[in-house]
């Protein structure tokens, strides 16, 4: 069973529809880069995938689940909030701009929601959020407030936290677009050990290093619908389509 | 080679010692303003019609005392009542539901829009448009309680309700602007996170908003603790009420007046103590944590 599986999912805002059709299918243990100029709806499919945004057509199925919606014989349901959380819980999701809790220390970000979404004790929550602070290398920031930590350090907090409720699947949008180049290095070091680890991942990116390294399925996308998917070898390095050469010559 | 644009030999290594600028009509204006208020204390205190050894007589007067204590628990008690139920008016407000969203905004035009003197009048004399207050099933006979109207709302009681609703009017758009103030990239972290709207607003919009929060409700809290005043319209002994009943039989008005006027100063000053400390609490991982509380003047940018 695919980990995930987007059928033909399509997503309007007002008028303006952002995804045209959109279907993916990603395995579980591998790793998809979503690439594509900007505004083409990579961002907005990922986005869907957890129900952060809520869809027009089309399915999203995570683990075999159908997402946000309960399937009665033909008819659709919405689901209450509470069960769509409960979905959320076994996805972890990383922003582009961090976005951690800023009222409160690393440690704290990492441990919050552990202790009051799962329950999980807190001397065992805030253990497991130090096991998780080394991992990312960040062991002696701990009781640092965000706003005392770079920006890449940010970063690797936030996937700390993600990974602390222990995720099937791990969504990343553009995880380092608002950092500075020397900090990249670390966070994509971070991913890269992720994926080595056999984490399911889905990456919104323009390192095409990263991509390329990492990726075992990269989809590019323009204007809401996707040109063209395949290996890196296939997509990156021969593409098929003019748009996708056109647009791999532009970030490389 | 750059040439010089004046012909020196010196390379001014040394650090610049210049004489400060002085600002002499500053010092003017403030030469004069410290006249006037020396002309107003000199004023006052040889006045005949002003008798001091009054104010020192009634300043620790029992009833004052004791109406100053009143005061400052009905404002305490309205000030909570009005916090709770202005959050649940913001959070009604920002809701999809139309009628939630309705009727927090009639709520609030309703509270604001008329004055607080009238409300409290309205509060007190209820038993005129209601003469018995009744606890029940509606639409049946069962009855849980009854009791005349004016029984059951004593003055404090009714002033309590007419300073929380029209405070909550107030207070709730504070709270509004509050929880606003936080970036939407926090409650989209909290989503992907699993958690839900209440333990959301709970955990991580509230202690974020509370910074945004805090310093206009320390305002609405001295502004609370004044409209106490105008309870003595529906005769609560508060401070004022008891600083009237006393002028009224000795005809000392303005020196107990000025008693009042004391411990409302007094008060105030008191309540910007739990302030700093709330600020300072939920300025965490945001405020400049080594910021001090106060600097003296005169003293510049040193550091």
């Amino acid at each position: 069973m695919p980990m995930v599986e987007a059928i033909n999912v399509k997503k309007r805002f007002g008028s303006n529809e952002v995804l045209k059709g959109i279907s993916l299918r990603v395995e579980p243990g591998q790793v998809l880069c979503l690439i594509g100029p900007s505004g083409s709806g990579k961002s907005t499919i990922l986005r869907c995938l957890n129900h952060l945004e809520s869809i027009n057509a089309g399915r999203i199925y995570v683990d075999g689940t159908l997402m946000g919606y309960r399937e009665e014989g033909s008819a659709l349901h919405e689901m209450h909030p509470r069960d769509i959380a409960a979905q959320r819980q076994h996805i972890g999701m990383v922003f582009q701009r961090f976005n951690l809790f800023p009222h409160l220390t690393a440690l704290q970000n990492i441990a919050e929601a552990p202790i009051g979404v799962q329950g999980v004790p807190r001397e065992e929550a805030l253990e497991q959020a130090a096991q998780l602070l080394a991992r990312v290398g960040l062991s002696d920031k701990a009781d640092h407030y965000p706003s005392q930590l770079s920006g890449g350090q940010q970063q690797r907090v936030a996937i700390a936290r993600a990974l602390a409720m222990k995720p099937k699947l791990m969504l990343f949008d553009e995880p380092t677009s608002a950092l500075d180049p020397e900090l990249v290095g670390d966070v994509l070091e971070v991913m890269k050990q992720l994926a080595k680890e056999g984490m399911t991942m889905i990456v919104v990116t323009h390192e095409m290093g990263f991509a390329r390294e990492v990726a075992d399925q990269v989809v590019f996308m323009d204007d809401g619908r996707i040109v063209e998917v395949g290996t890196p070898a296939q997509v990156i390095d021969n593409p098929q389509h003019e748009r996708t050469t056109a647009f791999i010559r532009s970030v490389l | 080679m750059l040439e010089r644009c004046v012909l020196t030999d010196q390379n001014f290594a040394d650090e610049i010692v210049a004489k400060p600028l002085r600002h002499v009509w500053r010092w003017v204006v403030g030469a004069f303003l410290l006249l006037g208020v020396y002309a107003l204390c000199w004023s006052i205190a040889t006045s005949p019609n002003i008798d001091g050894a009054v104010f020192g007589k009634y300043v620790f007067n029992g009833l004052i005392i004791d109406g100053a204590i009143k005061t400052v628990w009905i404002t305490a008690v309205s000030m909570i009542v009005a916090t709770v139920l202005a959050t649940l008016l913001a959070i009604m407000r920002l809701s999809t539901n139309p009628l939630l969203k309705g009727f927090s905004i009639a709520f609030v035009a309703f509270f604001r829009g008329t004055p607080l003197l009238l409300q409290i009048v309205f509060w007190g004399f209820l038993g005129l448009i209601w003469p018995l207050t009744t606890i029940g099933i509606p639409f049946t006979d069962i009855v849980f309680f009854q009791a005349k109207t004016s029984d059951v709302m004593s003055p404090i009681f009714a002033g309590i309700i007419a300073l929380s609703l029209n405070e909550a009017a107030y207070a709730s758009e504070i709270v509004r602007a509050g929880i606003l103030s936080v970036d939407v990239g926090q409650t989209e972290a909290a989503k992907s996170l699993g958690m839900g709207a209440g333990y959301t607003l709970r955990r991580i919009v509230l202690p974020q908003a509370m910074r945004v929060i805090i310093p206009p409700m320390g305002n609405e809290t001295i502004s609370m603790l004044k409209s106490t005043a105008m309870l003595s319209l529906v005769a609560v002994t508060e401070l004022y009420t008891r600083a009237q009943i006393i002028s009224a039989t000795n005809y000392k008005q303005v020196e107990l007046m000025a008693v009042a006027g004391f411990w409302y100063l007094i008060m105030n000053a008191i309540l910007s103590v739990p302030q700093s400390y709330l600020e300072h609490r939920y300025g965490k991982g945001v405020a400049n944590q080594n910021e001090r509380w106060f600097r003296l003047p005169f003293r510049g940018a040193k550091q």
